[in-house]
């Protein structure tokens, strides 16, 4: 029953599913932008396609006060560490999405110089692919994450949790 | 372009200053190569550069070769490409390293600066060493990988990641495209 405990209650299931709602609706991305793609952001941030529509128009270029990281370009080994840093400075809850093939996978970097994916040295919520993505498939892609934030739990204190994910 | 015995008159004029020191020539249509050897490379430069028939003011390009698979020796190339902005004409300079091991020319750094990254460039992905160079260090890659990644015998698949990876999922592994 409610207050305390991992169990969802009426009360703190109600109240998670509003903060899931206030949050995907106010996304703050942080876009980490290193190559090509960045120009299929631009498109989508801009006005004919409008990330605004869906509350995440507003890019903030402190990771501390951003909730989605948007890697959105290659990933060279040498800029791991970076990107790395970046996300452990931003505050939970957080949503990583991986913009274009080469942050999902490589790419056809396959090579000495580049990660083969992002995952390998961060958490992925969302993996966009494309060389670039077009931006209905970056809508898309935010969508499912809005629909992906409102499934999960949140808790007034503690981590964000997948919903149906054990409580350990 | 050429003289009575047919040969272009600036590989002439070359081959009149440097002799045997010239190991290999090519020209067709103003595309000029001259392969000399890496003792006479920076004399050949400074030539170059200097002389009033040549005055190939700038260093447009500074590579390498790795020809290890083709099974030539030896087995590094270092190629420069000059330009002469007074007569708009073009020449590439090549010269062979003595060692495949430990392959070493001298650095045009002192005569072009421009010469300074593209040599640090080549010391990094080929490790060819420039002698003379003021600051040989890599330029690309970081301080901690080790290796020369154009190298041929470099594995394609080798990764030298800086940081610890986490483990990538079952799905995404033995993937090949």
């Amino acid at each position: 029953m409610g207050v305390g405990g991992d169990a969802p209650g009426f009360f703190t299931s109600r109240l998670s599913d509003g903060i899931a709602w206030a949050r995907k609706w106010s996304l703050f991305p942080y876009p980490f932008v290193t190559a090509c793609c960045g120009m299929e952001y631009m498109s989508v941030s801009a006005a004919h396609y409008d990330l605004d529509r869906f509350g995440a128009a507003w890019p903030r270029f402190s990771p501390r006060q951003a909730d989605m990281l948007l890697v959105v370009g290659t990933i060279s080994q040498k800029m791991a560490p970076v990107l790395r840093r970046v996300y452990d400075q931003m505050c939970e809850p957080k949503w990583v999405v991986a913009f274009g093939v080469c942050t999902c996978t490589g790419g056809f970097y396959d090579n000495y110089a580049t990660v083969q994916g992002i995952d390998r040295i961060i958490p992925v919520d969302l993996y966009i692919p494309g060389c670039p993505p077009r931006p209905e498939t970056v809508l898309d892609a935010l969508m499912k994450l809005q629909a992906k934030i409102q499934k999960q739990r949140h808790p007034l204190i503690g981590a964000v949790r997948n919903a149906g994910a054990s409580a350990s | 372009m050429t003289d009575a015995t047919g040969e272009n008159p600036l590989i002439g004029r070359l081959r009149e200053q440097f002799g045997d020191a010239i190991v290999e020539t090519h020209a067709f249509r103003g595309d000029l190569t001259v392969v000399v050897v890496p003792e006479r490379y920076h004399d050949a430069a400074r030539f170059l550069r200097d002389d009033p028939e040549c005055s190939f003011d700038f260093l447009a390009d500074l590579t390498a070769v790795d020809r290890l698979k083709l099974k030539q020796k030896p087995r590094f190339e270092v190629v420069v490409h000059f330009y002469s902005r007074e007569k708009n004409t073009r020449i590439r300079l090549k010269t062979r390293p003595n060692s495949d091991a430990e392959p070493s020319v001298q650095s045009l750094t002192d005569l072009y600066p421009a010469a300074n990254w593209p040599e640090r460039e080549v010391f990094d992905m080929f490790g060819i060493r420039f002698a003379g160079h003021p600051n040989l260090k890599r330029i690309l890659m970081y301080e901690e990988f080790s290796g020369h990644p154009l190298r041929k015998d470099y594995p394609v698949n080798k990764r030298q990641p800086l940081i610890e990876e986490r483990p990538v999922p079952d799905d995404r592994l033995g993937m090949t495209f």
